[in-house]
C-alpha cells in the first residue's frame, strides 16, 4: 500500500514507517508561537523547569495579534516575549513585521517539514507541502523544549478540483464551499489533501488560502502536493535549494474522495454565525454591510489587495460603508505602496492599517458598533470573533469584499468587474 | 457530591469561552475566567460552582488553538466537559492542562441535572434521571497524560512524551 504526504512526512520524522490511525512520536522542524499564547508558553515551559530550548534558531516568536498594542497589559505581555526570545537566543518577528503565518511561508515552510505552532492556522504552510498544524500552549513549549511531539497520523480525504474557475471566482471560494458541503466538524482528526486541475494552475496565494481554512472543517492539516508553482515560489524568495517533490503515491489510500467542479462555482459567501453557513452569492440576500475588513492570514497577500484595487480604481466606497484594508505582512505593505495599490485603496476610501491579524480576532483594528454588519476576507465568523457579540460577520473573497465596500451591500463581484 | 449539568449547544467556539475582546485579560487567567463561555450562557461565569459539569452537543471547542479556553473552565471548578464530539485541538489541550474530557451520550442529561463522574470506569452517573452513561476511554497516550495531571506534569515525572 503506497503513503499519502502525511503519512510519509510523519513516516520520516518518526524514523520508522506509520500509517493512518497510528500514534507515533516525530522530531519537528519549526515550533512558533506569538503575542496571544506566547506568554502561556514560556509559563509552561517555566513550570516543565527550562527555559532552555532544543533548538532556538528553530523557534520563532511573533508579535502579530495586538499591533501596535492597544492597552498597557498587552504591551508588558509583549515585553515578556521580547526579553524571553532575547535570553533564548530564538528567532523574534517584531511587531509589523506581519502575522505568523504570513512571514512562516514567506521565510521559513518548505516540503517535508513538521511545523508546530501555537495557532489553529498554522496549516496554512501546508500550502508548501510542510505537516504543519495548530497546538496549545503546552503542547508547543514541551515540542520547543524537546524537539518533538507526538500525533495520531491522519486519515486523509482527496479533494479533487478540476476545471476553470469563472472570472471573479478564487481559491477561497473554493474552500468556502468544501466547508460547506463538510460542515465544522467534517473533517476532525482528517488531512484534506488538494488535487486537480484547478489546483496545479493555482498560485500560491490562493494554496495559502485553501490550506489556512482547513481547520474550519476541523482537519488536523491541509496539502498541496509540491510541484513547479512550490518550486517557482521558494526560488523567488532565495529558497530554490529547499524544494522537494513530495505528493500521495498513486496507490495510497484515501479515506474519502470529494470532487469539485471549479468552472460553475459561484462566489461564496459564510453567514453568520459559523464557517459552515455557506450560500453562494446569489443565494444571499444583498445584507447592507458597515465595514468591510480585507486581512488577515487567510486573504492579505498582495495578490489580494491587487484583486481589491482593480476593482475600486478610480472609483468610492459607499458613503455608509467603512474599508478597512490590513496587509499581512511589512514586505506586502511595502510592495503595495510601491506599486500604488494603497494609494488607489486610499483614494477609494480605504482605511489602511500596519500589517497583523488586525480585527480578525476581536481585539483591536475596528470592532463592529452593536447591530453592525461586517463582511471579511478572513476566516471565521463566529458570535463575537470580530470583538461584539451583537455584531454579524460574512465571510468572502476580497473581490466580494472590494465589490461589496463599493455597492454597500453584499455584492457579486461579476457585476463590478 | 454531585454537580450540577450546564447545557451547552453545538460548535461552541473558543470565542464563546474566552472572547478576544478580552485579549488583554490573558495575563490574568483569574480575571478572564470571570468571562468563560459568557457569550453563549451569560449565566454560566457568575454562577458556576466547583464539581459542575459543562454539558454540550457536538464539536465542542472548535476554532482557536487558544489554551487559554480549558484553562479557565478548569479555574472555575469545573469538574469535567461532556459532549457529543469535541473539536481536535481543545480535546488534547483540555487534557494537556488537566481538564477531563468525556465524549457520550449528552442527549441524556438535561440543564440542571445533578451528575457525577467514575473517570476510571467510565460511567457518568446522572442522579437526576437516574442513569448510567459509558464512556469509551481516552486514546492510551493522552490517559497517561490526564492520569498525571496535564503533559508538564507527565514530562517533568517520566522526562518524555507519553508512548
Amino acid at each position: 500500500m503506497g503513503k499519502t504526504i502525511a503519512e510519509k512526512i510523519i513516516s520520516e520524522h518518526a524514523e520508522r514507517n506509520v500509517s493512518a490511525g497510528e500514534t507515533a512520536i516525530v522530531k519537528v522542524d519549526y515550533t512558533f508561537t506569538h503575542d496571544a499564547s506566547g506568554p502561556l508558553f514560556i509559563k509552561q515551559l517555566k513550570e516543565l523547569g527550562t527555559t532552555k530550548l532544543h533548538n532556538p534558531k528553530h523557534t520563532i516568536i511573533f508579535i502579530d495579534h495586538a499591533v501596535p498594542s492597544p492597552r498597557k497589559e498587552i504591551s508588558n505581555e509583549q515585553n515578556l516575549l521580547r526579553k524571553f526570545a532575547a535570553e533564548a537566543g530564538c528567532i523574534f518577528h517584531e511587531a509589523g513585521s506581519g502575522i505568523c503565518h504570513q512571514l512562516i511561508a514567506e521565510y521559513y515552510a518548505s516540503p517535508g517539514q513538521i511545523i508546530v505552532g501555537t495557532d489553529s492556522h498554522t496549516v496554512t504552510a501546508g500550502a508548501l507541502t510542510a505537516f504543519a498544524t495548530g497546538m496549545g500552549a503546552t503542547d508547543v513549549a514541551v515540542a520547543a523544549a524537546l524537539g518533538k511531539t507526538w500525533f495520531r497520523v491522519p486519515e486523509t480525504f482527496a479533494i479533487q478540483v478540476d476545471g476553470k474557475l469563472q472570472k471573479g471566482v478564487y481559491g477561497k471560494d473554493i474552500i468556502l464551499h468544501l466547508i460547506g458541503v463538510l460542515g465544522a466538524d467534517g473533517a476532525t482528526y482528517k488531512a484534506l489533501e488538494f488535487i486537480g486541475s484547478t489546483i496545479d494552475t493555482l498560485p500560491m496565494s490562493e494554496r495559502l488560502v485553501l490550506c489556512n481554512m482547513v481547520v474550519e472543517a476541523g482537519a488536523k492539516a491541509g496539502f498541496i502536493p509540491s510541484d513547479e508553482v512550490t518550486r517557482r515560489y521558494l526560488a523567488e524568495r532565495g529558497r530554490a535549494k529547499e524544494f522537494r517533490e513530495i505528493r500521495s503515491d498513486s496507490d495510497a489510500n484515501y479515506e474519502r474522495v470529494i470532487k469539485i467542479d471549479a468552472s460553475i462555482l459561484e462566489p461564496q459567501v459564510a453567514c453568520p454565525h459559523s464557517v459552515d453557513n455557506v450560500k453562494p452569492i446569489s443565494k444571499v440576500e444583498p445584507v447592507k454591510v458597515d465595514i468591510v475588513f480585507i486581512g488577515s492570514c487567510t486573504n492579505a497577500r498582495l495578490e489580494d489587495l491587487h484583486i481589491a484595487a482593480a476593482i475600486l480604481n478610480g472609483k468610492k466606497i459607499h458613503p455608509e460603508t467603512r474599508l478597512i484594508v490590513t496587509p499581512a505582512s511589512k514586505e506586502i505593505y511595502s510592495k503595495a505602496m510601491a506599486d500604488g495599490t494603497l494609494n488607489t485603496l486610499m483614494d477609494a476610501g480605504a482605511l489602511i492599517t500596519p500589517p497583523g491579524c488586525g480585527l480578525c480576532f476581536g481585539a483591536l483594528g475596528g470592532i463592529p458598533a452593536d447591530a453592525e454588519v461586517v463582511f471579511t476576507t478572513t476566516n471565521r465568523n463566529f458570535v463575537g470573533r470580530t470583538g461584539n457579540p451583537n455584531a454579524f460577520t460574512y465571510l468572502g473573497s476580497p473581490a466580494t469584499a472590494a465589490a461589496t465596500a463599493l455597492k454597500g451591500r453584499i455584492t457579486d463581484p461579476r457585476e463590478v468587474m | 457530591m454531585a454537580g450540577r449539568a450546564w447545557k451547552f449547544g453545538d460548535n461552541i467556539s473558543t470565542d464563546h469561552i474566552a472572547p478576544g475582546r478580552y485579549f488583554h485579560l490573558r495575563s490574568n487567567l483569574d480575571e478572564l475566567a470571570r468571562h468563560v463561555l459568557e457569550d453563549a450562557r451569560p449565566d454560566f461565569p457568575t454562577n458556576v460552582k466547583k464539581g459542575d459539569f459543562v454539558v454540550a452537543g457536538v464539536n465542542f471547542g472548535l476554532g482557536s488553538s487558544r489554551e487559554h479556553a480549558p484553562t479557565i473552565i478548569k479555574l472555575v471548578g469545573v469538574e469535567a466537559v461532556l459532549a457529543k464530539s469535541f473539536a481536535r485541538i481543545f480535546y488534547r489541550n483540555a487534557v494537556n492542562i488537566g481538564l477531563p474530557v468525556v465524549i457520550c451520550d449528552t442527549s441524556l442529561i438535561d440543564d440542571g441535572d445533578l451528575l457525577t463522574i467514575d473517570l476510571s470506569s467510565g460511567v457518568v452517573f446522572n442522579h437526576t434521571k437516574n442513569l448510567k452513561i459509558r464512556f469509551p476511554p481516552l486514546p492510551a497516550a493522552m490517559k497517561k497524560i490526564l492520569d498525571e495531571g496535564g503533559l508538564i506534569p507527565y514530562v517533568k515525572r517520566f522526562g518524555d512524551l507519553p508512548l
